[in-house]
């Protein structure tokens, strides 16, 4: 080592331990980045395209003549715009990414690579369909993987994401009652929906908007489906129950059977909202409890990105009764090769329409088809064991400092936390959510389920190795601890460390600025 | 100032009705963003909702505490939502309604029996 | 398995932390008739290398765009996408985050956003944008939903220019909420007809431009009749790119622009992920269906970004909730965003030119040919051609030919006698060699 000059160097880094601000608004690898229209593209390209021979003059005054106000990077630049962007996000490609019902799991490359097989990119969904039979046979090879894990008979691939997955599924329990003469607006209506107060905002937010009226179903101290309450509230003027399954508490509806039965025998249909199937997939069949409609969020379960929002998938498997309500298109296997359903007529008389202009999220059926295959039945299983595991064993590791909102028995792919052990401390769920990105960690999902107070659901999925939920348990009992002892600032003023401090949202939405616009006195467009 | 369940408040004008939402409605939604107030001429009945109000948190509609017609909404709320946590049971009021029958009014809980309510809560 | 962490030793020490004697007594509140013991009847497990082999077999199966002299469009336009698009979504920090609910670690998803509401708002011309909806489809139906909440009006008069399967999306959502439409006939050049359906229920005129048939109209005629009849017009549009040469929609008056963006950055896919533009006028703002995101100032004063005005959301609103959409195009928009930054105006003004000047050699090489006659009268990269026979069989002739010839009006819309009619699209990616392999194959066969 003689060769190394060590002329001039300090022997002590950071002889100085306070921390003056920067000179220049960045912090260290963290980039102050400005907006595209703050730089000084304006006029500049970052694609080399050929000189057109045309300037549209044959348009005459239908073309745009005034600026649009659309600055341009050069290929270096816009890569370092993104990748300076890119290092304020927490991903969870950096740490457990805890977001009960979220299910924020590891994204397999592979897939990626899958979808963009020009075989699968590079198709146009408008193609004769002889030029795209394997395509055809991708969807209905996912297809067959969706209705054999759920034991359903039939599934509707299009919806593009969950919530779209429910309405698909409403609409297809309305037009069923609807061929049975229950029409909404009929003298014999089927008009409610009964939805338990712990689902997801989207149930009745779907059911209201398909015209239902939303009757709320009780839950009992244990965090399930009030039995009793769901029975008397059962009618033939209920089309539909929508329910949970695991259910958003993070655990099993023990009393699934008596749900389904009751809801049968009322003459109303079982809708499933399948975002925690995880939960279950390759150990209980959807079909065996009597479900007749549920959508399966191909962004959770089967580990397609959520991508900072999407896209998302939301296929929905159907019953035999709601089948032929499916909307178009489809695709249907034959001697001849697949074939794409596109319209109500025929077969597909009773189709309730159509919910997207083309065939769905086919980038999204290939990641999803690619993990399901690379799992295989017996992986899927394990995925659903090791989700529940790793569920349980924070809540085994972290029920002595914080308080379990159910502690009796097991919970299922997520475990659920109040902020009862919060009391007298003067942190609030909000508060501790935000120390624990200042430790590295995204924040669980809060103050959901709405039925528990300050709700606290950690869901680590099944890709987190035994040491990294280590690590987390440590944060979060040094964090319980820090709470109980009196540390309220580090909790109060927290993030202290992420890119950003917090951030005031009244203000946003009072006076929403939602665009840039040019600065006084400057000449740019728009 | 006479008072509902759903936490409005109205102060009789003559026979207009001037009605908002409470101080207690107000400091649960947290900071007011938007303001929704009815236009002038509307006519509305006891219970429908007829103004929307939205905090960062919530959103939630606001019920006609009496039944009769719109003769006001409070248009300065659409630039100043703000003044629904600052002076709600004042400056904060959402809108002004020619009363229909003033029994309405009577019928509500005084100042007194809404404080009790709300510590029921 | 390759994804799964957990070894048996983990599994067992875990099991002991927890108090259970195995993974079943965790599983104890499935009822016992729905338990299964065996795994279901489906492929094991696989290699990266087997499950490889399995697509690749089903990809080779389908004739690829990029491979063939192609001329599809109607809704899905195959552009040339930078290679640095790509790169940059699947960062992992955008591939692998959430929707960006904490603001304080998620301002990479939350600018990228603000700067693509930004790029939407000045494309459309219109005031703001929202952060995107699932495809254009699915944006056209919100936009009759808003109309009739903003009006009050119950009524959606539709232009027969408008792409047949957004008609049919959106009739089936909005007919679910009682909303009536009215679907004028199919014509080339016919979307000013809609100015004489609008009556004092219309809550909003729907026109599409360039339109199915590719013929591009200058729809601020038909904004003053619906405004002055108290009425909204939206403008849809399913070709973003052609608003780089075309006179933008709120240029000529829309109140809402329900577009596809498919266009900028994001490959075919064979219809999906699309990313839906959503735009309208400032005052219409609260009454946008999906999200936004906002300026705002984090504890230390410092310029950052949140989502806002989400109140509206189901979150929050549950059964009160105004739409249904719960998610938005996440990464389709950032691939949107960075290929536009990347055009630029001056990319894509050039781009949207090259466009045209394709389409126009197109259409001049194919009206060459006997018995075919051009419909479409002013377009941008797509123009509607009358065949003698019918044009499925044709396109079947020129796909067995190895030549993608576009698309049959009569498969999206059969039954309206329109059969014989083909829709032609060219982008920059048509060669010349392109162009005289369709001409020579279609003189061919006709």
């Amino acid at each position: 080592m003689s060769t190394m000059n060590t002329v001039g160097r300090p022997t002590t880094p950071n002889a100085v331990s306070e921390k003056p601000a920067t000179l220049t608004g960045a912090r260290g690898l963290l980039q102050d980045e400005a907006l595209i229209f703050e730089s000084d593209g304006w006029g500049k390209t970052g694609v080399d395209l050929p000189e057109p021979k045309t300037d549209g003059g044959d348009l005459g005054d239908l073309v745009r003549a005034d600026p649009i106000g659309l600055p341009g990077l050069s290929e270096p630049e816009a890569m370092r715009h993104y990748v300076r962007l890119s290092q304020k996000n927490h991903a969870i490609d950096l740490a457990v990414y805890p977001l009960g019902s979220c299910t924020m799991k590891h994204n397999p490359r592979l897939n990626e690579k899958m979808a963009r097989l020009p075989g699968f990119s590079d198709i146009h969904p408008l193609q004769p369909q002889s030029t795209v039979q394997g395509a055809l046979e991708l969807m209905d090879s996912l297809s067959h993987w969706l209705t054999t894990l759920t034991g359903m008979p039939a599934v509707a691939l299009s919806p593009k994401a969950g919530a779209h997955g429910e309405l698909c599924g409403l609409m297809a329990i309305r037009a069923a009652h609807r061929a049975a003469g229950h029409g909404l607006r009929s003298d014999n209506p089927r008009n409610k929906v009964l939805v338990p107060t712990s689902a997801h905002g989207t149930n009745p937010a779907t059911a209201a908007f398909v015209g239902y009226q939303v009757v709320e179903v009780k839950q009992t101290d244990d965090g399930r489906v009030d039995v009793a309450d769901l029975a008397s509230k059962l009618g033939d003027d209920v089309a539909a129950i929508m329910v949970t399954n695991p259910n958003t508490c993070g655990l099993f509806e023990r009393d699934i059977l008596e749900i389904s039965r009751l809801t049968h025998e009322a003459g109303a249909y079982f809708y499933c909202d399948g975002a925690n199937f995880n939960a279950i997939v390759g150990r209980v069949r959807p079909g065996d409890l009597g479900v007749d409609a549920m959508h399966i969020n191909l962004h959770k379960t089967f580990s397609t990105p959520h991508g900072g929002g999407g896209p998302g998938a939301g296929p929905v498997v159907l019953s035999e009764a709601l089948a032929p309500f499916a909307p178009a298109p489809w695709v249907v296997g034959g001697k001849d090769g697949f074939r794409l359903i596109e319209r109500e007529e025929g077969d597909a008389a009773q189709a309730f329409g159509r919910l997207c202009a083309f065939q769905g999220q086919m980038g999204m059926y290939v990641r999803a088809l690619s993990y399901m295959m690379s799992h295989g039945s017996d992986g899927l299983r394990q995925v659903a064991e090791d989700a529940v595991l790793n569920a349980n064993y924070i809540k085994a590791r972290l029920s002595d400092v914080m308080s379990a909102a159910f502690p009796n028995g097991p919970c299922m792919h997520e475990a659920l936390f109040d902020d009862t052990w919060l009391k007298g401390t003067d942190v609030t769920t909000l508060d501790f959510a935000k120390a624990m990105i200042d430790e590295g960690f995204h924040p669980m999902t809060m103050y959901f389920p709405l039925v528990v107070h300050g709700a606290m659901l950690i869901e680590p999925t099944e890709t987190e190795s035994k040491a990294e939920l280590d690590r987390f348990i440590a944060a979060m009992r040094a964090l319980a601890g820090a709470a109980k002892a009196g540390d309220v600032d580090r909790f109060k003023g927290a993030p202290f460390h992420a890119p950003m401090r917090r951030l005031d949202e009244t203000r946003a939405a009072r006076s929403p600025v939602l665009r840039w616009t040019a600065p006084e006195g400057t000449n740019r467009a728009a | 100032m006479k008072f509902t369940k759903d936490h409005e408040w109205v102060r009789l004008e003559g026979d207009i009705a001037v009605v908002g939402i409470t101080k207690h409605a107000a400091d649960q939604l947290g900071d007011v963003v938007f303001v929704e107030t009815p236009e002038a001429g509307k006519s509305v009945n006891r219970g429908d909702s007829f103004a929307v109000v939205e905090s960062v948190k919530a959103a939630s509609d606001v019920y006609a505490p009496v039944s009769g017609e719109v003769v006001e909404g409070n248009d300065a709320l659409a630039g100043g939502p703000e003044t629904v946590n600052a002076d709600p049971e004042g400056d904060g009021w959402f809108a002004k309604i020619k009363v229909a029958d003033p029994a309405e009014v009577e019928a509500l809980m005084d100042r007194a029996t809404y404080d009790q309510y709300v510590s029921t809560l | 398995m390759r994804y799964l962490p957990l070894t048996p030793d983990d599994r067992t020490a875990m099991l002991a932390a927890i108090g259970a004697k195995s993974v079943d007594d965790l599983f104890v509140d499935v009822p016992e008739a729905a338990r299964r013991d065996g795994v279901v009847d489906l492929p094991r497990v696989m290699g990266e290398l087997e499950v490889e082999r399995a697509l690749k077999r089903m990809a080779g199966k389908n004739t690829v765009a990029g491979d063939v002299p192609f001329f599809c469009g109607a809704g899905a336009y195959r552009h040339h996408v930078p290679a640095t698009v790509d790169h940059i979504i699947q960062r992992s920090e955008f591939l692998t985050s959430y929707t960006p609910y904490q603001p304080e670690i998620a301002q990479g998803t939350l600018q990228y956003l603000y700067e693509f509401q930004t790029q939407v708002a000045n494309l459309t011309g219109m005031p703001v944008a929202n952060a995107s909806l699932y495809d254009g489809s699915t944006a056209m139906a919100e936009g009759v939903l808003m109309a009739t909440r903003v009006t009050r009006r119950n009524k959606a008069v539709i232009s027969g220019g408008v792409h047949p399967h957004y008609v049919a999306a959106t009739e089936t959502v909005v007919h679910a909420m009682g909303v009536e439409t009215q679907v004028l006939a199919p014509a080339v050049d016919g979307e000013a007809e809609v100015i004489g359906q609008i009556g004092p229920d219309t809550a909003c005129v729907v026109v599409q431009t360039p339109n199915i048939f590719g013929t591009a109209t200058d729809v601020s005629k038909i904004a003053e009749a619906a405004q002055a009849a108290g009425a909204l017009l939206i403008v849809v549009v399913t070709e973003a790119a052609s608003m780089g040469l075309l006179k933008s929609p709120g240029e000529m008056g829309a109140d809402i622009v329900a577009a596809e963006g498919q266009s900028i950055g994001n490959a075919l896919n064979f219809g999906g992920p699309y990313v839906g533009l959503f735009a309208t006028r400032d005052k219409l703002v609260r009454q946008t269906p999906g999200r936004y995101c906002g300026e705002t100032v984090d504890a230390e004063g410092r310029r950052g970004f949140v989502l806002t005005l989400s109140t509206r959301e189901q979150h929050i609103r549950r059964d009160k909730a105004t739409s249904n959409i719960c998610t938005n195009s996440g990464l389709c928009t950032l691939a949107f965003s960075v290929h536009m930054s990347l055009l630029g105006e001056t990319g894509l003004r050039r781009l949207a030119l090259l466009n045209h000047e394709k389409a126009v050699a197109t259409r001049d090489a194919v009206a060459a040919v006997p018995g075919v006659e051009v419909l479409t009268p002013r377009f941008f990269n797509e123009f509607a051609v009358r065949l003698p026979s019918d044009a499925t069989e044709v396109v079947d002739q020129l796909a067995e030919r190895g030549i993608l010839a576009g698309v049959p009006y009569g498969r999206l819309n059969p039954g309206a006698g329109m059969e014989d009619v083909l829709l032609i699209a060219a982008t920059e990616t048509t060669t010349d060699d392109d162009i005289s392999a369709l001409k020579s194959a279609l003189a061919e066969v006709l």
